[in-house]
């Protein structure tokens, strides 16, 4: 019979053993999310496909047509989607995660259960809408002729990363959002910044060479790039330098966050 | 550690830190200016201050809410556990379950641990019942498999069957407790730790529960800790019980026991004391009331001290209120019946007198103190100088027991049936 020791201080070495307990726990909680999404909603699911459309639309008038940023061979619309595919997981997920602690807190406060589950249930949420999401992208390269080529073998990496990132950031926000509300009016700040910021509109080669590096250090510039290089048929290419950077920001990154989570977790139930 | 030790405490102590505002207040223009001021408290007292939208005179107070508690509970025993409010009931259980971490001390635990702190935690009011019972179980720790294969034992014990499928908030609140419970009472926890949820529900209920944990109790040997304002089902249920009183144990012993020690506990005492003006007339220096564990019937006992300058019959007058200061009853030592005046002698002189409370509603009673010369002046009106609380436990399980907060008054009154026959039809 396993025994327990509560102490003050004391870390869980069961606390492993208990997230692979609990391992249903992260699914049912996503499953939790996306139903009521969906409840008593007419359009329901096809939710999750307009959005991203309308998204593009707006991108290919305002930036291609209008901006007339360049493209490269690529057909605007790809270009684009293919980058706001993975922004998009990654904010939808970050904003989402960020405030899953105090939006959970009835069940912080009377129900033990690992706390890392519920941050990481708001990534898996994201990371279905994602899978929706790219049918529609499948969609689009049938549309305009443009499918990929054997690069896309290497897209489960560039999705991993993705979710590393996610991940990270989550964590990180969850605990924080916790004891420093403002992180609520932070989060849709840093959001709609980083749409800029990032490369979805365009793509990272109109940065100035000199610049590449410092910009790289935006973990979704890599996860972008990455996305790009394996969809985009050779039409986009990968600066190396810059994508281990941000590969080495994201693993610095979620190992930050969850060092951090199980730090102030203990603290959670208290300060709610 | 040996195997019959289910669950071994040991000095265990919880500390809370509980900020007080500045007395200025609270309004729209506090608010404001407190915002206005916040960022450059930021930079004076780093962020503890500003964070807790505390004032810069806030001060703060160590609360502990546990002190020093040690117990054993050995594995198959059901143990009670009970105290007023704010005792730390709540706070022990939400150790025991790991939602918050002990300052002090330490906890010794063998076997799985399922805590039932709040029925229907985890519910989603948009989710059906079907849908709630594996989000609930899956909270509670169930795995899918075993919700699956207990789905419908779970479903006959609530008895929502013809429901399951409509959204969970449209259930009557009856409904809703009935399938939360159902959910928690199918888990298999070696250690079942619940607080206080029987408090909600009509009476089949109540029994449908308490029979529930009686079997697992007894058929499956688990080890169950117990909390309840609820004397006569700690009674039945439990084969021991804890009294905790603002953090620490003060009795651990069979429920009659502790029975006893409680109902005595439940009577606050107040009391005061003060120097008289000194105008040459008789004055109340000092009063007090207590519970009066003397005469048998449910009373207080209050003290009065009256100093006289000379030999005189005095009157004393007791008025009662209740929390909002609406008037109860009134009663007199001589004021109504002269025969009944107290004969004052020069110096101090004590006074006691009984006020029966057993048909008083529970909840908090004010009293105010009048010595008068009967017709003739008013030596002293004190005003609310007493205050205590009336907390009667009910006498069975069927039995309840007026609350101040129905709004029907603070009396309990007694009815006596005198007929009843059916009529027959003509």
């Amino acid at each position: 019979m396993q025994q327990l020791v509560i102490e003050a201080g004391r870390t869980e070495r069961h606390y492993w053993r208990d997230l692979w307990r609990y391992r249903e726990l992260f699914y049912f909680l996503a499953w939790r999310d996306i139903l009521v999404r969906y409840k008593q909603t007419v359009v329901g699911v096809a939710w999750s496909l307009i959005r991203p459309f309308l998204s593009m639309v707006v991108f290919t008038l305002i930036f291609g047509k209008v901006a007339h940023l360049p493209s490269e061979g690529v057909p605007y619309p790809i270009l684009v989607f293919t980058a706001l595919l993975p922004w998009q997981f990654f904010s939808n997920s970050f904003s989402e995660s960020g405030n899953s602690l105090v939006a959970n807190s009835n069940l912080i406060s009377k129900i033990y259960f690992p706390r890392l589950i519920v941050p990481a249930g708001s990534v898996v949420v994201g990371f279905i809408d994602f899978l929706i999401s790219c049918v529609f992208l499948v969609v689009l390269m049938i549309w305009f002729h443009f499918l990929p080529d054997w690069r896309v073998l290497t897209l489960p990496l560039f999705i991993i990363l993705a979710i590393a990132a996610s991940l990270g950031t989550g964590f990180l926000l969850a605990a924080l959002s916790v004891e420093y509300r403002d992180f609520r009016f932070i989060v849709p700040f840093i959001v709609q910044f980083g749409l800029y910021v990032s490369p979805v509109g365009f793509s990272s080669k109109m940065i100035p060479a000199k610049w590449r590096l410092l910009y790289s250090l935006n973990p979704m510039v890599g996860v972008i790039d990455g996305f790009r290089w394996a969809l985009l048929r050779g039409h986009a290419t990968l600066y190396i330098p810059g994508f281990c950077l941000s590969f080495g920001v994201v693993a610095v990154l979620l190992v930050t966050a969850i060092w951090y989570f199980r730090r102030t977790e203990r603290t959670f139930a208290d300060i709610i | 550690m040996s195997d019959d030790i289910a669950i071994r405490v040991e000095n265990l102590s919880k500390r809370y830190i509980i900020r007080h505002q500045r007395a200025g207040g609270n309004g729209l223009r506090h608010v404001l200016q407190d915002m206005a001021s916040a960022p450059f408290r930021l930079f004076k007292r780093g962020t503890n201050g500003a964070l807790h939208g505390g004032n810069v005179d806030a001060t703060s107070e160590e609360f502990w809410a546990l002190n020093n508690v040690s117990f054993e509970v050995n594995r198959g025993q059901v143990v009670g556990i009970i105290g007023r409010n704010g005792a730390g009931k709540s706070t022990l259980l939400k150790v025991l379950s790991r939602i918050t971490e002990p300052t002090k001390g330490r906890i010794t635990i063998n076997g799985r641990v399922a805590s039932l702190l709040e029925v229907g935690t985890g519910f989603h009011f948009e989710l059906t019942g079907r849908e709630n019972i594996y989000l609930n179980g899956a909270i509670l720790g169930m795995t899918h498999s075993e919700i699956k294969s207990k789905f419908d034992e779970i479903v006959d014990f609530a008895e929502i069957e013809k429901f399951l499928d409509t959204p969970v908030k449209r259930y009557s609140s009856g409904m809703y407790i009935r399938l939360a419970f159902a959910v928690a009472a199918h888990l298999e926890p070696e250690i079942l730790i619940v607080d206080e949820v029987l408090a909600v529900g009509d009476m089949q209920f109540q029994k449908k529960c308490l029979g529930k944990m009686q079997e697992v109790s007894q058929k499956h040997g688990r080890t169950i800790l117990f909390v309840s304002h609820n004397m006569p089902v700690i009674q039945t249920l439990c084969s021991r019980c804890i009294v905790l009183r603002q953090g620490q144990v003060v009795i651990d012993a069979s429920p009659t026991e502790a029975k006893s020690y409680y109902m005595m506990e439940t009577i606050q005492a107040s009391s005061f004391e003060f120097r008289p003006p000194a105008d040459g007339k008789a004055h109340i220096t000092a009063g007090s009331v207590a519970s009066d564990t003397e005469s048998g019937r449910a009373a207080v006992r209050i003290d009065v001290t009256v100093e006289s300058p000379s030999e005189q019959k005095l009157s004393l007058d007791v008025r009662l209120e209740d929390r909002s200061g609406t008037p109860i009853g009134y009663g007199s030592l001589g004021s109504l019946d002269k025969n009944q005046m107290i004969q004052m002698y020069p110096g101090m002189n004590s006074v006691s007198l009984l006020l029966p409370i057993d048909q008083l509603a529970n909840g908090s009673y004010f009293v105010s103190l009048d010595l008068i010369v009967p017709s003739v002046e008013f030596l002293d009106r004190l005003e609310h100088c007493l205050h205590f609380d009336v907390e009667r436990p009910p006498t069975s399980g069927n039995h309840h027991v007026t609350l101040q907060e129905w709004g029907k008054g603070s009396v309990e009154l007694t009815l006596s049936r005198i007929r009843h026959e059916p009529l027959a039809a003509n």
